[in-house]
Parts: C-alpha cells; structure tokens; sequence
C-alpha cells in the first residue's frame, strides 16, 4: 500500500498561488463589467435617457368636436351623438382569432364587423387601436367591463358619432361623414386628423370639412409599460369644429320632397336675394346613418344597383336638356342683342323648315301656334318662333349671352360635386367632336334640346337670376358659422358674381310677363298648376326628349316605357314684382312639364310663402 | 506532530467576542452593509411596499441566524458528514425528479409534508464540500485519474438539476466544483482540456436544451429581434441602467422601475433599478462592497489549516464571485438571460439562506483555527 506523502508547505504555496490568480480572473471580469457600466450609464447616457422618456411619455391626441349642422331656423340636420365603441391593439395581442372569439361571447360581433376590422387591420399600424364594433349597447359596455381583465389590448372608447335625426332629409346637401380612408389622407394635413376616425365624404360634411373639424389638441401623459395613463403632464386642448347654420328651411325641404312621390327627380329652391339654398331635392335619396360607420355591401349593392339610383345627386350631377324652359333666356337675348322685338310675328304652321332644306322640325303642337308674338310664343312655348329667332341669333350670339346666366359652367354652389352641364358653341363642337356646327343644331338649341343640358342648380340659379334682372349670386347653402364659445353667427360672406348688362329693363319685364301669362294667362301651358294662388309669379314649363322621335312619329307617352318618357322640368319665380324664391323642378320620366313639375314646384312656392318672413 | 492534533490551547488575545460568537467581523460587517443597500433598493422598486421590505427582514434575520449557527460547527465535524450529506442530497435529486412539485415550470421542489424542500439549494454546499473532501487528503495538484473522479461528483448533481430544469442553479454548482479543482492546483493542461471538452459539448448542449432555454441564447445575442417579448427584459433593463447616469435619479425616481418598464425588477433585475436610481456611483459602492467580501473570503481561506478548509472556503468565496457577475453581466446585456438572484440584495427566499450558510462555513473556518506552534 502507497502511503501517500503530503507537502504541506507546497500545496499552502500552491493554494496561495491559485487564490491569486482566482482573484486576478475576477478583477478582470469585474473590470470588463464596469466598462459594460461605463458605457451605458456615461457614454451612451443620453441615449438611453431618450430611451426612458419615450417610454414614459407618450403624446396622445384630442380629437375635436365636429362642428353642428343647423336649418336656418335653428333645426339641427347633424348631430354629434355619444356612444360607445371598442377598440383592440392588434399589437398587444398574441392570439388574435382566440380574442375575437372570447369577445363574441360578450358582445355581438357580426361577419361584417370581422371583416371590416380585418380590412382596417391591414392598413393601420399595429400600435394602433382598431375599431371592432361601434355603438355598444350599456349593457354590452358592461359585460364587457366584468371580464375585461381576460383582454389585454382591447379598450371600450367613449366618443361621439355623427348622427343625422332627419334620415334622408336633405341628405343630398348634407353629405355624410365616414371613416377616413387612404384617398382622404392624401388631400388631409394627418397630424390634425390624429385622434379623428371620420371625416366628410359628400356634401356639406365635405366642402366645410376643415371648419366643421376644428384643430387637434394633445395631451402628453406619463403612462406605464401597459400604455395605461398614469398621469397628465401636459394639456393643450382642441379648438372645436364650428358649427353651421345653412339657408336650407328644413320645413321647406320636407314639404318639397313630399310633393315628389314616388317620382325621381331633383328640385332646388333659391332665394333670389342671396343665392341662398332654401330647399335641394334629389329624389329619391338615401340615409346618411348608413355611411358614418361604414355600410355593409349588402347594403350598398342594394343602393347602387337601384334603378331609381337614390345615391345620384340629381340636383349636383343630374345633367338634363333644359327643353322649353330655356325660351325665356333665349327671348331675352333676341331682345336685348336687337334681333327682335317685343311685337315681331311669327307665323307657325307647325313645322319649321330651314331655307333651301326638306326637313322639317316640328312644332309640339301639331296644327301650329298661328300668328305668335314673344309674349304668346313663351305662354304657348311655341316652338317655331325659337327655331326662327335661334336661328337668327346664330350658335356665337346664343351661347355668349346664355352663358351669362351661368349655363355651362359650374354654379359655384358650395356643394361637392356639381358638375358644369352643356352650352354648346363652335368652339366646343370643333374641340371636342372635331366637327363644323350645323344650323339645324342651332335650331333645336333655342328649344333647349340637342347637345345643352343643365343641371338643376344651374337653372334655379338662372331662374333666379332672371328674376332680378340680371343680378346674378353665387348659389351656396351655409349662410353664416358659428364658434363653438361664441353664441354670434359670423355669416359667409356672399357678394353677387355678375350683373348682366342690361340694354333695356322693357325687354326684361317683357320676358317676366310672359312667364307670368305661362302660369296665370289664359293660354298658359302651365295655367293649371298656377290657379287660384295668392300671389303672382312666374314660370316657364319644359319637356325635355329622353330620346329623339322622327319627324312624322307621334309621341305617345302610354306605349313608352315609363324609362324613356319625357323629363318634366319647371321653372318659377315668386312673387312677381318683388321675388323670394326661385325654383326649378326636374322629374324624370314625368312627361310633360305642365303635368308633373308644375304642381311640384307650386307646392314649394305656396309653402315658403305662407311662411313667417325671417330676416 | 500533525495539524490535527488537538490542542485545544487558544491565546488568549484572541477569546474576544469574534472568537465567543464565532463570527469574523469585517465578513458580517460587509455582509450587512450589503444587505441594508438591497433593502433601500429593494423598498423602491417594491414601490414602496412595507410587507415586502418586511417579509425580506424576515428572511434575512434566517439567513444571518443560519450563518451564525453553521460558523458554531466545527469544519472537521462538517468534513466528516459531507458524503453523507452529498449522498443524499443526491437521492434527493433523483427523487424530486420523480415525485416533485412543479413551480414555474420546473421541477425544483420536494414536498416533505411538514416542509417544501429544494434539494438542489442543499447541493450548493454539498458539491464542493464533497470535492473538498475527495481531494482534501489526497496529494495535490490532483493526478488525471482523480480528476476524472471529482469531475463524475460534480457532473452527476449537475445532469440531475440541469435535467429539473435549473440551468443558473446547475451552473452555479459546476462552478463550485470547478473552482474547488482549480485552487486545488488542476493543471493547466487539464483545464485548458477541460474548456475544449466544453466548447465542443455546447451543440450537444443546445440540443439538450429546452426551448426557453435556448430562446434565452438567441435573446442574448440579438435583444433587437423581439422586442416585446423575450428581448424585452434586456432592452428595458439596458434603458434602466443607461438613463441613471453618473449619479443616477435618486432614491425612489427610477421612472423605469416606477412604471413598470422594468420586470422582476425586485428579484433577478433589482440590479438595474439600484443603475437607475443611484447611477454608476451606486454601483461602484456596490461592487466595492462586494469586493471586500470576496477578497475578505479568499483571505480567510488561504489562513485555513487544512486542505478541506482551504479548497471548500475558496471555492464558496469564488462562487459567491460567480452569483454576482452572472446576474450583472445579465442585467447589463453582457450574459444571456439566467434566473439568477443578485446575492444579500435580490428579494428571494431559500438561496440566501444557502448562501449564508456558506458565509457561515468560511467564518467557522476562520474561527476554529488553532495557534501552530511556531
């Protein structure tokens, strides 16, 4: 057996030894961490302090109030409603379809909302919150309050939506507001958006975007590393949306829908005075509720698709031939250029032919208007005597002095999305057809039909312009806006565009008298919708052809079908000597514009004027 | 005549209270400054919580009446317990392996009845204990053979906790046993073997490794990748540390550690709140702190008597180096992320009363020392 011998001396020197360099492994790693410390806490110091305060500090918008929506009597026409809506981070969650699962226990969560959060998803950053539902009943907001411990990430937001009380009324005007998508951010300043889910689409809600939204305020807080807000540092509040108050008399608006039935068409009511909008009618029409939080495609497929189209705006886009409603322009302007005279004649037989031509255009009345004159040829719209005086005025003389009322170009409404319509020139025909102008077109112009059309805001404001000899506004429908702190009305400033030149005022009261014999004169063509009024006006009637018939062919409404009738259109003006409102009046497919528009029209001119004057 | 004799004849300069009590001075002092600074951190980052505070006292009143009574024991008589105690802290293992308790995902505890019982806290002074005695009588530097020997002790608890799973707790005991090798005067061949055995073990390691574990490497090298997850520890706690600066932003206004930014931050990431809120200057306080202990401890060890005394002093001295560099080196973004306490300053239960225990052997050691005749 080995006796194992141990030096003492030595393994104590050995120990001694390895202690040292034991200790000497652990300076060097001590001396390795605190250049690890020496680099976070003094090199890379401010970093990291850049670090912790955005941790820390977080901006968090405060999205305005949108401004109100008024009538001109105080009634409101859109409404900011509380409600409730909820809200998840995509990032702070790790199980999304688990989530929604455990959420639609709670809450009713239909396929639509899956999909629309789904869409919203795709395209929002994920620290974002992105709505699920929106207008939460109280007692879905407090199921869901119980159990909102098993959701991280997903948040009940208290807010206001836009509500719109009267539905489809005025729709058309209004617009509606909805979720700001990729297109909208583009022609938006984004920071003052942040914080706002919705923005005008159409409408009003978009023309007087910017002064219904207001400015973005912010709100820097302190929150924790679950982003819940521990404390405010910083307040700076949002400067509300201002609200509107428009010319539109809700009442009026009403009354004049009603009167439409079940037809299409458009109707718009100007205040002759200010080219303030008292009524604009685009039947049928739509509910703006649906659009706020986003229409489902059922729903929209449906709007769409309908064939009475309730989501054109008429009134705005709605481009028709003016038919005989455009002889009183036409009239005046033979008078006022001096090419004719107040008591020129003109024989009709019933047809019109132009020199040295076979073709004959004919006259509505087949047997002819007999010897006319501007007064009867107006009243009886006969029209030979237009074919004749166009046709001595020639297309450059017609257009120059039409234009002047506004036909062709864009009213200037402050409405979204007009469109211009169609005065025909030379230069027109050649630009756009590349074809010389025919005089035969410039016949069928002087009746309103060929290649003019006109929105119904366009002859409105004619109308209206016609009614104050000249003195042409802009037609616009916020009258004045009002601060959020502030109880005045700061009205929209609106000085009048144009005064025609006028050659003489005869020519004028001319022209307005034989509108008056159109709806009050024996022989009137709209003699029967203007029996028994209490007032004087004025009016003209209008056929416009949905499609062209050839010269011998009768028109024979009962074999058509009802989408290829004639559009029945009606110009007025009331009262005669001092006017209050102007109205033009479009149904589609009405047929004659003595039958269908006439009365329509009426019915708005005798409501406004049965109502309290307000200043 | 042998060290082991014993002549009980003590000088009599040195029956102060040191000798009465068997506690080295200097030790306990360091050990409650250190202990005081955890508490002030420990109340801040607790945000202000008295029970907390309040439970650690608790704790710490154990571990310091641990310490007292493991420094009364005498090391021969500890010495001629370790294999018992290594044995069965080795049956232990295997049977917390069969029938323990699963707490946060592994199983670590041992469910006695009265009692829930960690065996591996217990291997913690058992693996060195043992090595120390393997060696102690034996001629040093060790040959391959008996290497190879206290290698197969050290692996064997090793396997067993690493297995639980307990990858900081099975680290910290290879280098209990390792250090125990190396002061014993492993030669540098074997020991550069050794490293080359390790580096060729860690692919067979990784594929050992269970899936945090290994999400925890990949963390370590890139923090950047997952921000919000399993980066998010090192991230946050780099912020910590980093925006207290020089002086740091005072007691209590650690916005990281305030706001919740920072997890665990009264346990494994206490470190990065004491950055926080006393800056580099607090650290350094820390550090020289633990320094003395450590210095203090190896001092201690090379005026043991025996070779027990010496190997088994020396290792617990390094091991107590190794607690604090693996959890700073964590919290600073240098180590990947290993559940390991910051020792005397983490709140924590039963590691600080083995930890304490150890203290308590070294100052046994220090205090149970004969005059050799000189």
């Amino acid at each position: 057996m080995r006796v194992t011998i141990k030096d003492y001396l030595f393994e104590s020197r050995l120990f001694m030894q390895r202690s040292v360099q034991a200790l000497v492994f652990a300076a060097l790693l001590i001396a390795v961490l605190v250049g690890r410390l020496v680099y976070l806490q003094v090199v890379a110091h401010e970093h990291f302090i850049t670090l912790s305060d955005d941790n820390r500090i977080k901006i968090l918008p405060l999205p305005p109030n949108r401004g109100l929506i008024f009538d001109r009597n105080g009634i409101i026409l859109a409404d900011n409603l509380p409600s409730y809506r909820l809200e998840i981070t995509p990032e702070q969650i790790h199980d999304m379809p688990a989530t929604l699962d455990g959420l639609a226990q709670l809450i009713d969560i239909r396929d639509i909302d899956r999909k629309r959060f789904d869409k919203l998803r795709a395209r929002t950053p994920s620290f974002k919150p992105v709505p699920l539902r929106f207008h939460l009943s109280d007692e879905e907001v407090a199921r869901f309050a119980t159990d909102r411990h098993r959701f991280p990430g997903v948040d009940i937001v208290a807010g206001l939506s836009r509500h719109y009380p009267h539905g489809s009324l005025a729709a058309h005007a209004l617009g509606y507001v909805g979720r700001i998508d990729e297109r909208d951010l583009q022609r938006i300043d984004a920071s003052n958006y942040s914080g706002t889910t919705h923005i005008g689409k159409v409408g009003v809600e978009k023309t007087y975007e910017q002064t219904l939204h207001g400015s973005v305020g912010y709100r820097q807080v302190e929150t924790n590393a679950e982003g819940r807000v521990l404390r405010t540092l910083v307040r700076s509040p949002p400067v509300p949306g201002e609200n509107l108050y428009l010319t539109l008399d809700a009442e009026l608006q009403h009354i004049a829908e009603q009167a439409f039935g079940t037809h299409s068409g458009a109707a718009v009511a100007i205040n002759p005075e200010t080219g303030g909008i008292l009524a604009f009618v685009s039947q049928p029409a739509y509910d703006p509720n649906l659009f706020v939080n986003g229409i489902d495609t059922e729903t929209y497929q449906a709007l769409r698709d309908d064939d009475d189209q309730p989501l054109f705006n008429r009134a705005l886009r709605g481009q028709y031939p003016p038919g005989s409603t455009i002889k009183p322009f036409v009239g005046l302007g033979g008078l006022e250029q001096g090419i004719t005279t107040e008591h020129s004649h003109t024989y009709c037989p019933g047809f019109y032919q132009l020199p040295g031509k076979d073709r004959r255009y004919r006259d509505w009345k087949r047997s002819g208007h007999g010897t006319v004159e501007l007064n009867s040829a107006i009243a009886q719209s006969c029209d030979v005597y237009f074919y004749d005086l166009a046709l001595s005025m020639g297309i450059d003389r017609l257009h120059s002095y039409l234009s002047q009322f506004g036909f062709g170009t864009r009213s200037g409404i402050d409405i979204s999305g007009e469109l211009p319509g169609l005065m025909p020139s030379r230069e027109w025909k050649r630009a756009s057809r590349n074809q010389p102008w025919f005089p035969g077109e410039t016949l069928i112009t002087g009746i309103g039909q060929g290649f003019m059309l006109t929105t119904p805001v366009q002859l409105a404001s004619a109308t209206a312009t016609l009614s104050k000899y000249g003195r042409r506004m802009t037609p616009h429908i916020v009258a004045s806006t009002q601060k959020s702190d502030e109880s005045s009305l700061t009205p929209v400033a609106n000085d009048p565009m144009l005064y025609i030149p006028i050659e003489q005022r005869e020519h004028w009261h001319a022209v307005i008298e034989a509108m008056h014999e159109v709806v009050q004169g024996k022989h009137g063509t709209a003699r029967k919708a203007g029996k028994g009024a209490p007032y004087q006006f004025a009016g003209k009637t209008g056929t416009a052809q949905v499609f062209g018939l050839k010269e011998e062919e009768k028109y024979d409404a009962a074999k058509l079908e009802e989408r290829l009738r004639d559009h029945s259109l009606f110009i007025a003006f009331a009262p005669l000597e001092t006017p209050k409102i102007a109205v033009a009046v479009v149904v589609e497919n009405g047929g004659s514009g003595s039958a269908v528009a006439a009365p329509i029209a009426r019915t708005i001119l005798d409501a406004y004027l049965k109502m309290p004057e307000t200043p | 005549m042998t060290p082991y004799l014993d002549s009980h004849r003590e000088d009599a300069s040195r029956r102060d209270w040191q000798h009465i009590l068997h506690l080295d001075a200097m030790l306990l002092f360091s050990l409650v400054a250190l202990s005081t600074l955890g508490l002030f951190v420990l109340y801040s980052s607790a945000g202000g919580d008295d029970q907390l505070v309040i439970r650690q006292c608790v704790r710490l009143g154990i571990a310091f009446s641990a310490m007292a009574l493991v420094a009364r024991l005498r090391t021969q008589w500890l010495a001629r317990w370790t294999p018992w105690l290594y044995g069965s802290g080795l049956l232990l293992l295997a049977a917390v392996l069969a029938f323990g308790d699963i707490g946060k995902g592994a199983q670590r505890w041992l469910d006695l009845g009265f009692v829930r019982f960690q065996p591996s806290e217990m291997m913690k002074l058992a693996v060195p204990m043992m090595v120390a005695w393997y060696l102690a009588d034996k001629r040093l530097p060790p040959s391959p053979g008996r290497f190879l020997i206290a290698a197969a002790l050290i692996v064997a608890p090793v396997l067993l906790i690493a297995k639980q799973p307990d990858l900081g707790t099975s680290l910290l005991i290879a280098s209990s046993g390792f250090f125990v090798l190396f002061l014993a005067g492993l030669s540098w061949k074997l020991l550069g073997g050794l490293s080359l055995l390790v580096g060729a073990g860690a692919p067979v390691l990784w594929h050992f490794m269970h899936d945090y574990q290994r999400q925890r490497v990949i963390t370590f090298l890139d923090p950047e990748q997952d921000p919000l997850g399993a980066g998010y520890h090192i991230i946050q706690s780099k912020i910590a540390i980093g925006s207290g600066g020089l002086f740091g932003k005072g007691w209590l206004n650690g916005t990281q550690a305030h706001l919740e930014f920072l997890p665990e931050r009264s346990t494994d990431f206490i470190f990065a709140v004491l950055g926080e809120e006393f800056g580099l200057l607090g650290i350094i306080v820390l550090l020289v702190i633990y320094s003395i202990v450590i210095v203090r401890c190896i001092y201690i060890a090379t005026q043991a008597q025996d070779t027990y005394s010496r190997l088994l002093g020396g290792s617990l001295a390094m091991t107590f180096f190794i607690y604090i560099i693996v959890n700073t080196g964590m919290v600073t973004g240098l180590l990947p992320v290993v559940g390991l306490p910051l020792p005397l300053v983490s709140y924590g239960g039963t590691s600080m009363v083995t930890l304490m225990a150890g203290f308590g052997i070294l100052m046994s050691i220090h205090t149970h020392r004969k005059l050799l005749p000189t």
